[in-house]
């Protein structure tokens, strides 16, 4: 029996146009742009200026405040420019600018790791100097979850659910970089004192389970979960339960369901950070999509503009109708190819048509689909009317605010009505009157 | 580089499932057709030119109403043409198309856009303008023999013959034997006669995932159930299965209980719903003064829809119930 939840929704997952291809190193372009801000929380501090000279993997920019994460150089070369630059989120972001010099000298302060000695408390220091965070797409510091999960979990989870239509590069990291992959749950089952690890994956990446079973330690403190197919199974939440049959409670922490979740290329970073001493520079980013010329799976450092990376899969076949970082189903949609990719960066796409055409006149014929599909069991026809009547009270009663985002409710409505961007405006609204 | 000027930019998803309203609405008329079918074989051509014409009727008033309105027209979502034909399903079709248009006129204006159109009404259109139309009580309990001549256009004059229904009603089992029920052999209002060609309009519905078995199998197995322990006549069996092919009980129990907008919306209270109208249907169907009651259970269980779904309302992940209020010696809660 496989793993899964209550609700969700089924969308065609488009993977078959990148999911047997393997990851191609990009090469670094002339010019990185790393963002003081990719991860949430507070935004690191620099601690270069221009004209300085970087190594790949130097500190670039300081953790600032108890949520935040350091940056480091991608490649080595000279600083440009410390100066707000175009961010995915769509804002202008500080960002140090940096000219490759192509020589890719590595800090030689940078060295392997062993763990051996170390407590967890070292350990975490390890991935905190590392910058590294989820990069499922959250991008929440990763040393910050450790610190709020040590002493208090019980199960680790370990993300490879990749529910998101199109993204395959997760689905390459288990293929190609397994023992990565194996080493980091290793790293967090020492760091975290749990039992165990359980890798879940869902069942579309049927390859995988062959090859992480022949790589999975003898004494069973990895254990392999196969998830039903269905998004949004790597959802934290809906993951949790489908793995433990726990919810987390609403408002709090996996930490208070005695969970914590990583995302594989997290885990993946963490080992190499030990094992090389390298810290989070580079990303896999699957690009794909109808407009996308050769879609592929590219190996990228993280600060490579939008544009590049296209270009690197062939360029656009037709002049494309919608850009997207992220999955089709919670991506943010891009209008300036010179943001860079950042440290969460899973997925460039690029549509020749707008796929998400409402109709000309969307009204809630009442068929409850969004309710069947909503995995928090909200009921997001109800929340939808209230926000457009401007009931905030109604919206909060009915649980807005329990809302993850993931889009299945608009996905599934026959009547072609926005439901989760009302639901999301409604949180904002409920929010900021809360914070007055 | 490419050109960027037709790069939009909203907000996630970014993608669509492809169903829709209008598909929803072809889904529905499509599995209508057999009884149709069945329809047109039984009482004749007439029978297709009473539902054409209600279809229409309802689809132009739907039109006039928004174009007075200054509202945009959306009779391309095909649910007037729904309504239209459900209307004439539970007509007898000796009924005057004159009275038709009548009754799309209130299905349509009255009960659907003055509620605000599609989803909002809380009525079922068509059953609520049968309601409306049995104003007209002879014409309305007027059933023509099956296979009779009936004039196209013009109102014929016919005789009315005994429904199953109404001999069940008086306690004895209808001359019509089971099968000549389940194929729709026997009198009664247009489109409900033929208990097999709706069930078959059902399971299309099923496979399309129109509807779900929650709203029809809490309904028929409630009338089932009460039929068997309640017997009326001889034999527990064949009386449960009399109720269940006669009247308007599957129409009802498959294309009118599940109407979206007048049902409630989660799963657990579309079986409630279902129940409720099983229950008030064998309730009228024993104690009320007219034989059917299918009608009239599911327009009453229509307006608890939103006491149902307050009272069904999933409980969200995550839920934590809030800490229970301490009695104090005052008999207050405190804080």
């Amino acid at each position: 029996m496989a793993y899964t939840f209550h609700g969700g929704t089924h969308p065609d997952d488009k993977k078959a146009a990148t999911n047997k291809k393997a990851i191609e190193p990009m090469k670094a372009p002339e010019q990185v742009v790393l963002p003081v801000s990719m991860h949430i929380g507070a935004p690191a501090k620099p601690v270069v200026q221009k004209g300085d000279h970087v190594y790949m993997g130097q500190l670039i920019a300081e953790a600032s405040g108890n949520v935040s994460a350091n940056v480091h150089a991608t490649v080595s070369g000279t600083v440009a420019a410390v100066e707000p630059r175009p961010h995915p989120n769509g804002t202008q972001v500080l960002a140090v600018v940096i000219d490759n010099d192509f020589k890719d000298e590595p800090d030689p302060s940078l060295h392997p790791l062993s763990m051996e000695a170390m407590t967890p408390e070292q350990m975490t220091e390890v991935v905190k100097e590392a910058g590294i965070v989820g990069h499922g797409g959250a991008t929440f510091p990763t040393h910050v979850k450790i610190q709020s999960a040590i002493g208090k979990v019980d199960t680790l989870i370990i993300n490879g659910a990749e529910c998101e239509p199109y993204i395959t590069s997760d689905h390459r990291i288990l293929l190609e970089q397994t023992q990565d992959v194996i080493d980091g749950i290793k790293i967090l089952i020492k760091i975290l004192g749990v039992q165990n690890g359980k890798l879940a994956i869902e069942e579309n990446k049927a390859d995988v389970f062959p090859v992480v079973e022949k790589l999975l330690p003898q004494d069973g403190s990895i254990q392999l979960c196969r998830l039903k197919t269905k998004y949004p199974q790597g959802a934290e939440k809906q993951l949790i339960y489908a793995i433990t049959h726990r919810e987390v409670p609403s408002g709090k922490l996996p930490a208070d369901a005695g969970c914590a979740v990583f995302n594989v290329d997290t885990a993946a970073a963490i080992a190499r950070k030990f094992k090389t001493g390298m810290n989070d520079i580079r990303r896999i980013v699957t690009v794909s999509g109808s407009a996308i010329a050769s879609p592929k799976n590219l190996e990228v450092r993280v600060g490579t503009p939008i544009g590049q990376v296209i270009e690197a899969a062939g360029g656009f076949r037709e002049d494309p109708n919608k850009i997207l970082m992220g999955g089709p189903m919670m991506g943010v949609a891009q209008f300036d190819l010179t943001a860079p990719i950042f440290k969460g960066t899973n997925a460039i796409l690029a549509f020749c048509e707008d796929e998400a055409k409402g109709a000309k006149v969307p009204s809630c014929i009442r068929c409850g689909r969004c309710v069947d599909a909503c995995p928090m069991r909200l009921m997001p026809t109800y929340l939808y009317l209230y926000q457009q009547k401007g009931n905030l009270e109604a919206c909060e009663k009915y649980d807005a605010l329990d809302c993850i985002e993931c889009g299945a409710c608009t996905y599934v409505c026959p009547g072609k009505l926005p439901l989760v961007q009302g639901i999301r405006s409604a949180k904002q609204q409920i929010l900021s009157a809360r914070r007055k | 580089m490419a050109d960027l000027s037709k790069v939009v930019v909203t907000s996630s998803p970014h993608i669509r499932h492809e169903d829709n309203t209008q598909q929803i609405m072809l889904d529905v008329i499509i599995a209508l057709m057999p009884a149709l079918a069945i329809a047109i074989y039984v009482f004749g051509l007439r029978a297709l030119v009473v539902t054409l014409v209600s279809a229409a009727g309802c689809v132009f008033f739907e039109w006039l109403y928004q174009m007075l309105m200054k509202k945009p027209v959306t009779i391309a979502d095909l649910s007037a043409v729904v309504t239209g034909i459900l209307l004439a399903y539970c007509l007898p079709v000796s009924a005057p198309l004159w009275m038709v248009l009548i009754g799309d006129a209130f299905a349509i204006v009255i009960v659907k856009q003055l509620f605000g159109g599609i989803g909002k009404n809380f009525m079922n259109p068509a059953l609520s303008a049968r309601a409306f139309l049995m104003g007209f009580p002879v014409i309305m309990t007027t059933w023509p023999a099956i296979r009779t001549k009936l004039p196209l256009f013009s109102t014929p004059d016919v005789v009315s013959t005994a429904t199953p229904l109404a001999a069940l009603k008086n306690g004895v089992m209808p001359d019509a034997t089971i099968t000549d029920m389940a194929l729709g052999m026997v009198g009664g209002c247009l489109g409900e006669v033929s208990a097999l060609a709706l069930l078959a309009g059902g399971l299309y519905l099923l496979s399309r995932k129109v509807i779900t078995l929650h709203t029809p199998v809490a309904y028929l197995a409630t009338v089932a159930l009460i039929s068997f322990l309640f017997p009326h006549g001889n034999g527990r069996v064949e009386f449960m299965l009399a109720e269940l092919c006669s009247g308007g009980l599957m129409l009802g129990a498959i294309f009118m209980a599940t109407d979206y907008s007048t049902s409630p919306v989660t799963k657990k209270g579309q079986v409630i719903f279902g129940i409720g109208c099983g229950l008030l249907t064998m309730f009228i169907r024993f104690f009320g003064s007219m034989p059917e009651g299918v009608s009239y259970s599911i327009l009453v269980m229509n307006s608890t829809v939103f006491l149902i779904e307050k009272a069904t309302r999933p409980r969200k992940y995550g839920y934590v119930a809030p800490p229970k209020a301490k009695k104090t010696k005052e008999g207050g809660a405190a804080k």
